[in-house]
């Protein structure tokens, strides 16, 4: 037996919450008709994207591990038919190949650094609202975004430098985007208080230290995004190296791609074999390598998206 | 004692009391930040250790004096800038200038500078060579095709995952949509060339299955405009929805209220809402779009280009290439450079001009 008092506060919540009565769901609210076909058209549609970009995916995938037979004569569909490794050994016994991928890690690596470096030491100034010039240096750094000097003026600034066929090429003539430059500004701009810089100087930190003890450290997130973009660039960039290198050992793995891929020069490794097994090789060792040179990418993908989410919505705060 | 106290006083007058209290609230870090703030106005001098600072919070002075103060306060900041600086003008700026060999004849023996003048005689060789009107045709086309095939399909994509309450299937679709982002063109082109690849290809199996036989995509150069467009959209909708999503985000709650108080639908909420709300965001991606439509991507026209698609597939970025490193015609390509950069740029400022008189957003 429970008394009055006890009761009163249940019955008032049971108003707030209807509670369902005895195995029976809650009762909600339905949405009227029209809505309710409404959300069914938009989860198709959205369906229809999800598989649209999913799809060509996973047949790649499944291709690659597929006998090239099984491929050409489209039994492949999503899910590998005479499971074989054939195509991953040979992509990854190629010498030219494995130079491209340690190429690319060298350019992705030394690229990312120096990009980072040299956006934070251009973006860091301009944050600063007693920087004597920022406005005019702002135009200068955006004004490049407008107008460019074009494919054979910039080779000529490589050629002058003598930068033709060395790994300089790749990195330094893309090393900064004005793109990342803003993010970065808004960033410092919005999240290192002045307050904080005020007090760094009444202690007598000078700008610099202030910036590698202060800045860079409370910057993680956005040296992250930015990061992460120059790398995403580096990684997948094939057309500096198709301007500036001669030099096939100097290849970024993109454009040993390219070769193999698109051009179908030397499929390698395939010497001995007939024109009807080479070609099928071929096919077979296409979606191998297509697998492993997205993989590096995927697999930072989880990570990435996220910052890069962050990123966007930085660069679309105007001004 | 107050702080506020000091806010009209002399700085010479400031009391040694208060410089340590301001110091101790700095790094206490106890005072919100807003406080701290209202005691600098037009700059207060600190005596700290025996050395006096100057701290201020006042902006920029303008002409040499700001700039000699600046400098005395923030040289290192100079000296860092510097860097990124050089590397603007060396390898943005120097093309730039690099451009006149467009009104020069280039040879390598007398560089940049020294090359004799040429006058306009390279322009005039582009725009009387039979190439000039196709190619204009076909730049601008393919850009045109991309603007309006990409802008409209991340905003349906973003209106459509904002309806969808379920979070699961809210996440999965927008990780799926946003992977083809980081996948390299190269490899994207080559997925797409297996594919469309007659006989052999998944698109081979499919028109054979329907009864029309192989088709060959990507030698027919009718092809080569939706087979660019739609990998380009493939490969972008979902990274570009993510800033409709934000801007959707931002949607004052209070008038998605109000469509349900008056018995709105999702459909009318959609249209009457989400889209107004959308607009200047969208308006924005679209000029940035249209400034692109001349600096159309070299890298994927180039990757799909082949002998039999080239009368639609050579735009005026793969053909540059050629004239400038295959033939070696620096000049030439200079020419054709410029002229499609100056296209470029007033497409830009035109649209922006456009935009900003229609809907009052633009980008400056």
């Amino acid at each position: 037996m429970s008394s009055t008092l006890e009761e009163r506060p249940t019955r008032t919540r049971k108003l707030r919450v209807p509670e369902p009565p005895n195995g029976r769901k809650p009762t909600r609210i339905k949405d009227p008709l029209v809505d309710r076909v409404f959300m069914v058209g938009v989860y198709i549609l959205l369906t229809t994207f999800l598989l649209v970009v999913l799809l060509p995916l996973i047949y790649i995938v499944a291709s690659s591990f597929s006998d090239p037979q099984a491929v050409s004569s489209g039994r492949v569909t999503f899910w590998p038919i005479d499971f074989t490794l054939e195509g991953y050994q040979r992509a990854l016994s190629d010498n030219s190949i494995l130079t491209g991928f340690g190429n690319s890690l060298i350019y992705t690596i030394a690229g990312t650094a120096i990009s980072l470096v040299l956006t934070v030491a251009i973006a860091y100034p301009l944050s600063r609202a007693d920087f004597w010039g920022r406005r005019g240096i702002t135009i200068f750094v955006i004004f490049t975004m407008l107008f460019a000097g074009g494919i054979i003026p910039t080779y000529l600034v490589v050629q002058n430098l003598g930068m033709l066929d060395t790994r300089w090429a790749l990195i330094l003539p893309q090393a900064v985007g004005v793109w990342q430059v803003i993010i970065a500004v808004a960033f410092f701009r919005t999240s290192i208080p002045d307050e904080l810089y005020e007090a760094a100087q009444i202690d007598g930190a000078s700008d610099l230290r202030f910036l590698i003890t202060t800045v860079i450290p409370l910057s993680k997130p956005l040296l992250a995004v930015i990061a992460l973009m120059y790398a995403i660039y580096q990684w997948n960039s094939y057309f500096d190296a198709l301007l500036y290198i001669r030099d096939p050992s100097l290849y970024p793995l993109q454009l040993v791609l390219r070769n193999v891929l698109i051009l179908n020069q030397a499929a390698p490794g395939l010497d001995a074999a007939a024109a009807f097994e080479r070609q099928q090789l071929a096919s077979l060792l296409k979606y191998s390598l297509i697998v492993i040179s997205t993989v590096p990418v995927m697999l930072v993908y989880p990570f990435v998206a996220r910052f890069f989410n962050k990123g966007i919505l930085v660069g679309a705060v105007k001004g | 004692m107050s702080l506020h106290c000091c806010r009209e006083e002399n700085p010479d007058d400031i009391p040694h009391e208060v410089a340590h209290e301001l110091r101790f609230h700095c790094f206490s870090s106890a005072l919100p930040p807003r406080e701290v703030r209202m005691v600098m106005p037009g700059g207060i001098a600190l005596d700290v250790g025996g050395v006096t600072r100057k701290i201020s919070a006042r902006g920029n002075e303008r002409g040499l004096r700001g700039l000699k103060r600046s400098w005395r306060r923030h040289w290192q900041l100079y000296l860092l800038i510097l860097v990124p600086i050089a590397y603007f003008i060396v390898f943005k700026y120097v093309p730039m200038a690099n451009t006149i060999i467009a009104f020069k004849d280039y040879n390598v023996v007398d560089g940049v500078w020294g090359s004799d003048w040429a006058g306009l005689k390279h322009f005039e060789r582009f725009f009387n060579n039979p190439v000039f009107w196709p190619l204009l045709r076909n730049t601008f086309l393919l850009s045109a095709y991309v603007v309006l095939a990409s802008f409209p399909i991340p905003i349906i994509l973003a209106l459509a995952l904002n309806e969808v309450r379920l979070k699961f299937f809210k996440s999965t679709v927008q990780m799926v949509t946003y992977a083809p982002y980081f996948i390299s063109t190269v490899v994207v082109v080559s997925m797409t060339i297996l594919f469309l690849s007659p006989r052999l290809g998944l698109a081979g199996h499919v028109t054979e299955f329907f009864g029309l036989g192989s088709i060959d995509f990507l030698s027919n150069p009718d092809y080569f405009r939706h087979i660019y467009v739609f990998t380009d959209v493939w490969q972008t909708m979902g990274y570009s929805a993510v800033i409709y999503l934000a801007a959707l985000a931002g949607i004052d709650p209070t008038l998605y209220e109000a469509a349900r108080v008056d018995g709105a639908s999702r459909w009318q909420k959609i249209v009457n809402v989400d889209i107004p709300g959308i607009l200047p965001t969208a308006m924005i991606v679209l000029v940035l779009g249209v400034g692109n439509v001349m600096a159309i991507g070299f890298e994927k026209a180039y990757l799909f280009q082949n002998s039999l698609n080239v009368s639609q597939s050579e735009i005026i970025a793969t053909y540059t290439y050629k004239v400038g490193l295959l033939s070696a015609d620096f000049s030439q390509a200079a020419a054709i450079g410029l002229f499609n950069g100056i296209i470029n740029l007033a497409l830009l400022l035109g649209v922006n001009a456009v935009v900003k008189r229609l809907t009052g957003n633009g980008l400056w």
